[in-house]
């Protein structure tokens, strides 16, 4: 039987369903700690004096730090992408210093023997602020003479990135036609379940750290850089992690001062944040102005694309801030063949929490913008904004294709995912249906929207990573350990944080070395035992880290054949190996299982010569390209034309990623990208008022859906296997997020269309809806 | 300082307490239930649901003198002779579950809903975990895992922990 | 977060409460289901520092037939109201309306008496009190007072209790037979608040209508009967272009505020359109 393909529930389970789990804040360790964050109440804000001495005095307080008491010691925030060479890049203290410029920056820390004491101490600590300007709006920041977040460095424009290729010009020049359109991708919250939390325990001059972080290695390699531990005392765990959907790919100041407590104090501290904690500093995603020009012929076909953008970066620049713009800049031309497209990029500054990856981080933006302007293209020329797309895709005989952007797209069957989609979800009896409640002028009318979509993902090829002056490769390690008892353990550098890795890696093994699944067990998130690694966004998990492990496998049974080859007193080339056993060719009795060889080879007794005892390997992965998966999504929306209510009433979701190793969780990642996507269509949007401050602290009011809000998806999906890597596998973790954004905003429109209406801005909340319904009939 | 005295998982426990001690906190901080975990600061997320006297509770939102004299139930409570309770069953098999952060208040949700309605219709069940937050599985495979825990146990003797 | 310290206190008899209010003075807190409270504390929005906690105050409970009333005691829960034959029987507005508040949860501990007292124009149930034209009974040390709803409800999270006083239930007048009644609530989000709501019931006879009660959820500080709605209906025959002609109106005399869910003149504008449809379907045409 093989594993891989197969629907293998969970094994992470276990401990999730019943409790026995072990998120950070669970941590308790003998005279820990606890420590709270003073946060500016100010968007911008000199800070004039920090008197912590009251706090001192409160009971069970230890320590009160200012930024100005660490700032010997307290090292910069790191981002490792400098997209331009000129990029201005500020210094970012884990406590501010002299300046806060977001509310919600940390202005000084109470340490306290228990979380009730600390939070009680903060009330204690008396700031003297001097109010500075704040820079909401990234248009304003950029005129002459606005008021600067970094007053030394001039300006509030971090960088402007820009790549084209062909002859936009000619494009455009007696282009039939010219569609021209702004898009704005609000500012998210990434809001995983589980809020970030941090445990540091000194032990001599090592560190152990528990983060709720997706990136425990790349996490090591920053804090030894920050706070000087040096790497090889420093080991960092990520235990069972509540979600980070990009949130967690981070180096937080809270870590880092976290950490730095622990060392001053001798003690185990620890740090949880509260919801309205994170929703002000917990990076934000998104936050784009896109201005778009699409030229096209007569015939819908399209000539050229320009794509102009403001990216906002926040206050500062974090981990990979400036880059995530630079995801979706090769993303915009799509599954679709054209001549020649620009992109720019400029990353401006504000005095807001500041941006990074969120689910897809780019790659929707720049998804949403091609597929409304396909949308609106099929609308000016009368066309099926399918046959438009038809026009234009990239057909299934053409793969490999080079695209405008220069990207190979290695395989795709845009036709198939489509006809898929148009069949599940009878599109022609709801475009029947639309007719039907457009000619009664019902209240409520049909929308449907259609997303083709693929993206880029498997990150990354090191190569190209280096090429974009990204600080770090993009490979990822894997090992196998035979046990003497001939069961076996798994090590991956990539950190899953409710991904399944755990399950899918042991099929992944369980098939490669012929072992029974229960016999794997897969450890990851531990810089002491699973060494190596890059972590996990990007959907990079299986496609990088999954592929390491075949190669690893590889190795393994490559060793084991030698040994067998010795033991069975055979020829290496007369053995077979399935399931799990080498025999000798024609004499099937003759052999020997993979896991015996595991005994022999701890044993040592009789191994050949120039053979170390144990049977283990590693391996590490460099992906040559990226991973391309695609699909169609078809969303059937309801729009309540007197309240501007929109309702999905169905949502068909086709996606080809390849081949799959767990259907069961590929089924998962979909939906659950799928809510988060229409989430941005529809709910959420990170509110700052007039004076810079958050209104969407509580989830209160930054609106996760519930069960309630959203519909009963129809997946499925076709199968183009990748031909990048052995598996054949594409990733999954974004695609739902990227598809289903501009497809529920394509079947607003789609309803409104009767209305005048050629654009409602996210999130297409009732009144938005209602006022362009409005706007739409005036004109 | 108060003293209260709880039965928590079928174990009394006696114990002063400072009055804004959060019932959460004090399974978690002092008891070590840590089963049990916090999402948010106003009642959104349900990440902690517990049951209280059988019914549900956010515990984030109670305080632990509140609790005294009353029976809480959390996930770590659930099993019954050290089996699986069938909601716990049906999240693992219905792949009801990604990071696992909102399982223990989802499970504890689910199990008071068909408390009240042990044959709810998709859109019953959508609606009564209304008050429970999950980022990673769009809720679907949650819905498939309350329905077909609701097939087993009107199918099986098992009712209650108690 | 976490809240700021408190003393405690945990009456078992009305009498017990209200002495313990009295001696607490401003500084206290009533805390009843704590559903709206605690999340108040722990964001230290709200730093009481005496709590009276009415848990075990088990007669505040109680929901009893009165006559011509049906008496619903402070500390009934949601979850009890729902379910409570007296309500579905005499006011199955105020059942159905609290089935849409908040989730089952946040209904095992929330109060009805919490809910009024807290006064939150977005809350559901002030509306439909004020629409049943309930009387709230308070309690201090000078004795019982009755306060029509139409009173009770002043301005934000402010109600006509004094810092002293207990609320000890409302009392809903049976409304005899021929009522339709519906509470319509337009939320983004299944947790969001209501941006507006429309609690209202219709009286026909002989195709008439005989009576009508609209109130508005969150279009002003305080919950405002929509008067002359209720006016243009009386005595006009119940069809869908009577409601939408009368809804017209639902607005006039509201003050609501914008804020990030809907502008004001978004709430004017669901207010008129919801009020259209509350009535269409309370009168169950």
């Amino acid at each position: 039987m093989t594993e891989v393909g197969t629907a293998r529930k969970r094994s992470e389970d276990a401990r999730l369903i019943t409790g026995n789990t072990q998120w950070t804040d669970n941590i308790q360790l003998p005279g820990m700690l606890y420590v709270a964050f003073l946060r500016s109440p100010y968007a911008h804000a000199r800070i004039v004096n920090v008197d912590t001495s009251a706090a001192l005095d409160r009971p069970g307080v230890v320590a009160v730090f200012s930024g100005a008491d660490l700032a010997g010691e307290q090292g910069g925030l790191p981002c490792a992408w400098v997209v331009t060479p000129d990029m201005v890049l500020p210094d970012h203290p884990p406590i501010a210093v002299t300046e806060v410029r977001y509310s919600g920056e940390p202005v000084a820390c109470v340490v306290a023997r228990d979380r009730y004491a600390a939070a009680d101490a903060l009330e204690a600590i008396d700031v003297d602020y001097e109010p500075l300007p704040p820079v909401l709006d990234m248009q304003a920041a950029l005129a002459e003479g606005a008021d600067l977040v970094h007053s030394d460095k001039g300006t509030n424009k971090s960088y402007t990135w820009v790549f084209a290729n062909g002859d936009l010009d000619a494009a455009f020049l007696d282009a039939a036609v010219v569609i021209e359109r702004e898009y704005v991708q609000q500012r998210l919250i990434p809001s995983a379940m589980e809020p970030r939390s941090v445990v540091c325990q000194p032990f001599g001059d090592q560190m152990t750290v528990w983060s709720s972080t997706q990136i425990p290695h790349i996490l090591r390699v920053m804090l030894a850089s920050v706070t000087g531990v040096p790497e090889q005392n420093l080991r960092v765990i990520a235990p069972d992690v509540g979600g980070g959907f990009g949130s967690k790919l981070q180096v937080y100041g809270e870590e880092v001062i976290t950490l730095i407590l622990a060392r001053k104090l001798g003690k185990p501290v620890k740090w949880t944040e509260s919801r309205s904690e994170g929703n002000q500093t917990v990076h934000h995603g998104r936050d784009q102005i896109q201005r778009l020009r699409l030229a096209a012929d007569a015939d819908g076909r399209i000539r050229g694309l320009n794509v102009d953008l403001l990216a906002d970066m926040g206050a500062y620049l974090m981990l990979v801030t400036p880059g995530i713009p630079l995801l979706g800049a090769f993303m915009f031309p799509a599954i679709y063949k054209m001549d020649a497209y620009s992109f720019t990029c400029t990353g401006v500054f504000t005095t807001k929490m500041p941006t990074d990856a969120y689910r897809g981080a780019g790659r929707p933006e720049a998804t949403f913008a091609i597929e409304r302007l396909m949308d609106e293209l099929a609308h000016e020329l009368d066309l099926d904004p399918i046959e438009v797309r038809r026009r234009n895709w990239i057909k299934h005989d053409e793969f490999p294709y080079e695209t405008v952007c220069g990207l190979t797209y290695d395989s795709g069957n845009y036709e198939a995912a489509t006809e898929k989609a148009l069949q599940l979800f009878e599109y022609d009896k709801l475009r029947a249906e639309q007719a039907d409640r457009r000619e009664r002028h019902d209240t409520v009318q049909l929308g449907i929207g259609v997303s083709t979509f693929t993206e880029m993902c498997g990150l990354a090829p090191s190569r190209v990573l280096g090429s974009l002056f990204y600080g770090a490769g993009g490979w990822e390690h894997s090992a196998v350990r035979m046990l003497p008892t001939g069961k076996v353990e798994v090590l991956t550098g990539s950190s899953a944080h409710g991904q399944g890795h755990e399950t899918a890696w042991a099929q992944i093994a369980s098939d490669a070395l012929g072992v029974p699944f229960e016999d794997v067990r897969v450890l990851h998130g531990d810089t002491a035992i699973s060494h190596k690694g890059l972590d996990t966004y990007g959907s990079r998990s299986l496609v990088v880290g999954g592929v390491a492990l075949v190669g690893a496998c590889v190795k393994v049974v490559d060793k084991a054949r030698v040994v067998a080859a010795h033991l069975l007193e055979a020829d290496a080339s007369d053995l077979t190996f399935e399931n799990g056993r080498f025999s000798v060719r024609g004499v099937p009795e003759q052999g020997m299982s993979i896991q015996e060889i595991a005994g022999a080879t701890f044993a040592a007794h009789n191994l050949p010569d120039g053979i170390e005892p144990s049977l283990d390997s590693e391996a590490t992965f460099d992906p040559e390209n990226f991973s391309f998966p695609h699909g169609t999504h078809l969303c059937a929306a309801e729009v309540d034309t007197e309240t501007g209510f929109v309702k999905i009433r169905k949502y068909v979701a086709v996606d080809d990623i390849g081949k799959v190793v767990n259907p069961l969780i590929v089924e998962g990642q979909v939906h659950g990208g799928l809510a988060q996507g229409i989430s941005q269509a529809l709910y959420e949007e990170a509110v700052y008022d007039v004076d810079g401050n958050l209104q969407t602290t509580t989830l209160a009011d930054y609106l996760v859906p519930s069960a309630s809000d959203l519909p009963t998806f129809t997946t499925d999906r076709t199968e183009t296997p990748a031909t990048t890597n052995p598996l054949g596998v594409k990733g999954v973790g974004e695609a739902g997020t990227i598809a289903s954004t501009p497809a529920v905003v394509n079947a607003i429109v789609d309803a409104l269309r009767p209305f005048g209406v050629s654009d409602v801005r996210m999130p297409c909340t009732p009144e938005r809806v209602w006022r362009a319904l409005q706007e739409g009939v005036a004109q | 300082m108060p003293r209260i005295k709880v039965e928590v998982d079928g174990v009394t426990y006696e114990d002063d307490v400072e009055p804004r001690l959060l019932l959460v906190h004090y399974l978690r901080d002092r008891l070590g239930k840590v089963g049990t975990p916090v999402g948010c600061d106003t009642t959104n997320c349900g990440a902690c649901t517990v049951l209280m006297d059988g019914m549900s509770v956010k515990s984030c939102s109670v305080l632990a003198v509140q609790a005294d004299t009353h029976d809480i139930t959390t996930i770590e409570g659930l099993r019954i002779n050290g089996a699986l309770h069938p909601m716990q069953e049906a999240f693992h098999s219905e792949h009801g579950l990604q990071c696992g952060y909102c399982t223990p208040g989802m499970i504890m949700a689910s199990i008071d809903l068909l408390r009240e309605n042990p044959d709810p219709s998709d859109e019953e069940i959508r609606e009564g975990l209304e008050g429970n937050l999950c980022r990673c599985t769009g809720y679907q495979n949650i819905v498939r895992a309350v329905r077909s825990a609701a097939h087993e146990m009107s199918h099986s003797e098992v009712t209650s922990h108690d | 977060m976490i809240p700021g310290s408190f003393d405690y206190l945990r009456p078992t008899t009305i009498g017990e409460a209200v002495s313990a209010l009295a001696e607490s003075g401003e500084d206290a807190k009533v805390l009843a289901g704590g559903q709206s409270l605690m999340p108040l504390l722990r964001l230290r929005l709200a730093l009481p520092e005496v709590l009276v906690d009415l848990d075990h105050v088990a007669e505040l409970r109680e929901i009893r037939d009165t006559g011509d009333s049906v008496f619903i005691g402070a500390m009934a829960t949601h979850h009890q109201v729902i379910k409570d034959p007296l309500v579905r029987a005499h006011a199955p507005l105020i059942a159905q309306a609290t089935a849409t508040v908040a989730d089952p949860a946040v209904r095992h501990r929330g109060t009805l008496g919490g809910s009024l007292a807290h006064a939150d124009p977005a809350g559901d149930l002030p509306a439909v009190i004020l629409a049943l034209d309930g009387v709230l009974i308070a309690q201090s040390a000078h004795g019982p007072r009755e306060i029509p709803a139409a009173d009770f409800f002043e301005d934000y999270l402010t109600s006509a209790l004094e810092p002293a006083e207990l609320l000890l239930g409302v009392r809903i007048p049976k409304l005899g037979t021929g009522w339709g009644f519906h509470y319509e609530k337009f939320h983004r989000t299944a947790q969001a608040w209501a941006i507006v709501g429309v609690a209202c019931g219709v009286r026909r006879a002989n195709g008439a209508i005989e009576e009508c009660r609209v109130a508005l959820t969150n279009m002003g500080p305080a919950p405002v009967r929509a008067h002359e709605v209720e006016r243009a209906l009386l005595g006009r025959v119940a069809t869908q272009n009577a409601f939408k002609a009368a809804a017209a109106h639902a607005a006039e005399g509201t003050a609501p505020t914008g804020d990030l869910h809907g502008s004001a003149e978004y709430r004017e504008h669901l207010a008129r359109v919801l009020t259209a449809r509350a009535l269409t379907t309370a009168a169950g045409i």
